[in-house]
């Protein structure tokens, strides 16, 4: 096993990108299905374009087995709804909101519904939980899957009763005669049989505006079992023998491992011992005996030495193009930027800097690995287990068939867990060892060893005129990624870009990562040039806007604010707008400078739209969410990093909000049940940062361009 | 030695100086402390030693022996749910919820010591806890709702 080089590994080059869509072939085994599930009725959602329809039923039955199946769902004889799909929960809260799609289409109660996630063995493949892509993609899938599960149900029921199904309707989960007043059961319906259908991607569901379940604020839907202790996480599991894995790690980035003596640790009763290439790691059956037999160990490294710092990072970042600029949003130019520069009335550049900053998902990186028979069983807490699943394949060179993966809902991940650095060095113990192997990340190893949001610079420079009208606006950024790269406002003569950088840090996906930093940038721009022009910056963003949805965000925000409502001595109001994947934002911040240059956010004001809302409790805690979490990366988050070390690697030193670091927040929701449902887990970070700045610069005149803005609370 | 879990004597063989924390998990199968930070400042592992709430990945758990632990897994009684767990179900407050029973422990032993506390004295007290979804002040409406009778 080659193990040097995986930890190092770039995991995604184009940071805010979405990895390519797969080419697995899902082959669709009916014995496999019902070996699993038992009798019953099986529905499959097929990508659309891979399977020919021979007719317009929304929902067939089939007995060949069709590939490119995305998800399924079963109706078993208990009257039990098992939904398989790949992606997984961390916390967003999917399990609940999934469910809810399915009881509204197929008529059943939420608590029949079993959600069956990120299991490989189970489930069909799915790149991962990223993007926001679950609810406009799998709740698509799923809404469609139950509505043409539920036409089925009545086809069944009226060829028993001999009738037609135009005069059946459903009822939680039973199929009803409004004529003879017979009922039956999904379950009584479906027993004894083997069915499978397929469905299509056109058939009917039913409309937002016509939700009962959906569109509800639905509680957690196994909730009681996290507030009691119950659910097991990755890291709480214990397998009968398991031992518990250590790994040893480098001193610093880069350091090539030159010599290791391991023969106190092979001493060591009940302890086991790896070196594979670079990789040495042990396992004991507590972790005293594991940490004992990782300290005896005496390696000598050969560290590299021309490590930039975060000191010098942004000169390093501009300094040190790597030449990608990404697959998507990687530039564009419109007109004649130089022109349109000089004919502006007013012009002006800045540069605005963003630091690295660490996820932090609470519960690190963790996975209990088991070898029986020489196939492989991993129990990882990520955002990919089918990543992780071609990681370990690949790692241990075998066929993805005899590698599963499984990933019971976890401590959150933020984008920070697509990788599965746990997972292969918990099988790779494991595998010595001939016994499973639990492996859970230290806080420190997850500040050093994980991966990073990308630190970046982006440099801006602008012509506007003074009735409002945007007449050049160049705007390129380095490093950190090009989603939200382009103006959502007017510009007569544009030149935008992304260029990457050869980042020294491992740098990775991270929630909303290009964006917050593009709409900061932009946003704080856009605030300067009002301020210049002497227009307010509310106005000035809505003379150059063209998209309602955001406009209507926007005002919602302001008008709840109190935007135009004058404001305390020292105080100052900031706003800003954006949008990502499918949600548009707008943000109102007020802060407060007291005596000692202290500044405090008093309250924020956000309004968020995302189509028609499927939990609107649970979207508040989206919403809610990600403001908290800007507020880290805005204000006080960041990365020190000198010698190949990172020097603030545990909670101690890298400072996350906390309960008094929160304002007043106030959500606005905007429910469109005329617009499909998007992703919410992203675009309601973007807004917070320039919303906060733009309110500091009200406040001082003061522009603060670089985030975090205020890593010691007070104003330089 | 001897250690007195959720009103339960319990023989554990263990070196004196590794953590509460391990040992309940590790030892005495009661994963519902977690760990956070290992330096006791994200609150993840708290719970109530003779009433106090206390980092138990940072105590010892030689210094725990003949004291009374009550964990996350003690508050339910009978499958009844303590008030402060009933009121956080109410709230529907946790996203991840590997916060939650450090969260739970701690507003539990604030609320023993003050059953009425001002929104202040609460943000003060869950300050040492750390909720990286930012479930913040859905947190603090569970607490306050605990708080009334």
């Amino acid at each position: 096993m080659d193990s040097s080089d995986y930890s190092s590994l770039s995991f995604e080059p184009n940071v805010d990108e979405l990895p390519p869509k797969s080419n697995y072939d899902f082959a669709l085994d009916r014995r496999k299905f019902f070996k699993i599930t038992g009798g019953g009725l099986i529905v499959v959602f097929v990508v659309k374009d891979l399977f020919a329809f021979s007719n317009q039923n929304p929902a067939e039955a089939v007995s060949s087995e069709p590939a490119g199946v995305e998800s399924w769902i079963h109706i078993g004889e208990d009257e039990t709804v098992s939904v398989f799909t790949g992606k997984v929960e961390v916390g967003q809260n999917i399990r609940t909101s999934l469910s809810q799609i399915v009881a509204e289409e197929l008529m059943v109660p939420v608590m029949s519904i079993k959600m069956i996630m990120g299991d490989t063995d189970l489930v069909p493949y799915d790149a991962g939980t990223y993007g926001s892509l679950t609810t406009p993609q799998m709740g698509t899938q799923l809404r469609k899957a139950s509505a043409a599960a539920r036409q089925g149900l009545l086809d069944m029921a009226a060829k028993k009763w001999n009738t037609k199904a135009t005069g059946l309707r459903t009822e939680k989960g039973m199929v009803l005669n409004v004529v003879t007043n017979e009922k039956i059961s999904y379950g009584t319906l479906t027993k004894g049989q083997q069915l499978m259908f397929a469905i299509s991607d056109n058939v009917q569901v039913i409309a937002a505006k016509d939700w009962q379940v959906a569109g509800k604020s639905l509680p957690k839907v196994d909730q009681r079992n996290f507030i009691t202790g119950k659910h097991t996480y990755v890291s709480d599991m214990k397998l009968p023998g398991m031992l518990y894995g250590k790994v040893l790690r480098a001193p610093s980035y880069g350091a090539k491992l030159i010599d290791a003596d391991l023969t106190q640790a092979k001493n060591m009763s009940g302890v086991i011992v790896v070196k594979d290439g670079d990789f040495i790691g042990v396992a004991a059956p507590d972790v005293k005996s594991a940490t004992k037999a990782l300290q005896s160990i005496n390696a000598k490294w050969e560290e590299k030495n021309d490590h930039p710092s975060n000191a010098n990072i942004f000169d390093y970042l501009v300094k040190n193009v790597s030449g990608d600029t990404g697959r998507r949003n990687s530039g564009t130019t419109n007109g004649d930027f130089e022109r349109g520069l000089a004919a502006a009335d007013i012009k002006h550049a800045a540069t605005y800097n963003i630091h690295y900053i660490a996820h932090v998902p609470l519960e690190p990186r963790a996975a209990v690995a088991e070898w029986v028979n020489d196939k492989l069983t991993v129990w990882a807490g990520t955002q990919r287990p089918f990543g992780v699943q071609e990681e370990l394949a690949g790692t241990f060179r075998l066929d993805k068939q005899r590698v599963r993966v499984m990933m019971p809902d976890t401590g959150s991940g933020y984008g920070g867990k697509h990788s599965g650095e746990a997972a292969i060095e918990a099988a790779r113990l494991a595998k010595e060892a001939k016994k499973p192997v639990k492996l859970v990340w230290t806080r420190e190893e997850e500040f050093v060893w994980a991966y990073f949001r990308p630190g970046g610079v982006i440099e801006v420079n602008a012509g506007v005129n003074k009735d409002g009208t945007i007449s050049a606006w160049k705007f390129i950024n380095y490093n950190s990624g090009g989603a939200g790269l382009k103006t959502q406002y007017r510009a007569a003569n544009q030149q935008v870009a992304h260029v990457g950088s050869n980042s020294p840090l491992r740098q990775g996906s991270y929630r909303g990562l290009a964006t917050t930093a593009n709409v900061f940038a932009r946003e704080c721009h856009m605030e300067d040039l009002a301020r210049l022009i002497k227009m307010d910056p509310l106005a000035f963003r809505i003379k150059n806007l063209e998209d309602e949805r955001l406009i209507t965000v926007l005002k919602s925000a302001a008008q709840n604010f109190g935007w135009n409502v004058s404001k305390a001595k020292d105080h100052g109001h900031g706003i800003a707008c954006g949008f990502e994947k499918g949600g548009y934002v707008a943000t109102c911040a007020e802060i407060k400078v007291n005596g000692d240059k202290e500044i405090k956010v008093v309250r924020i004001t956000q309004a968020f739209e995302c189509g028609a809302i499927i939990n609107p409790h649970h979207l508040e805690h989206q919403v809610i969410g990600s403001i908290v979490q800007a507020l880290g990366g805005a204000l006080f988050e960041a990365v020190e990093f000198a010698n190949g070390k990172i020097i603030n690697a545990g909670l101690s030193s890298y400072r996350v909000p906390r309960f008094s670091d929160i304002p007043k927040i106030e959500i606005v929701l905007i429910d469109r049940k005329d617009l499909p449902s998007s992703g919410a887990g992203e675009a309601a970070i973007i807004g917070c940062a320039p919303a906060i700045r733009n309110a500091i610069m009200d406040a001082t005149g003061k522009a603060l361009n670089t985030l975090p803005m205020l890593p010691n609370g007070i104003l330089a | 030695m001897v250690l007195n879990v959720n009103g339960i004597k319990r023989e554990v063989t263990v070196d004196p100086d590794v953590a509460l924390l391990t040992v309940l998990r590790d030892y005495l199968d009661l994963t519902g402390s977690k760990y956070g930070c290992g330096e006791g400042v994200c609150g993840a592992c708290t719970v109530l030693i003779n009433g106090n709430a206390e980092r138990s990945c940072i105590i010892p758990v030689g210094n725990a022996a003949n004291k009374e632990i009550t964990t996350i897994e003690g508050l339910e009684k009978d499958g009844k749910l303590h008030a402060v767990q009933e009121a956080f179900l109410a709230t529907d407050a946790f996203q991840c919820s590997y916060c939650a029973s450090g969260m739970i422990m701690m507003a539990t032993a604030l609320l023993k010591r003050n059953n009425n506390p001002t929104e202040d004295s609460i943000i003060k007290a869950m300050n040492q806890n750390i909720c990286r979804c930012g479930a913040h002040p859905y947190i603090l409406k569970a607490i306050m709702l605990a708080t009334k009778p």
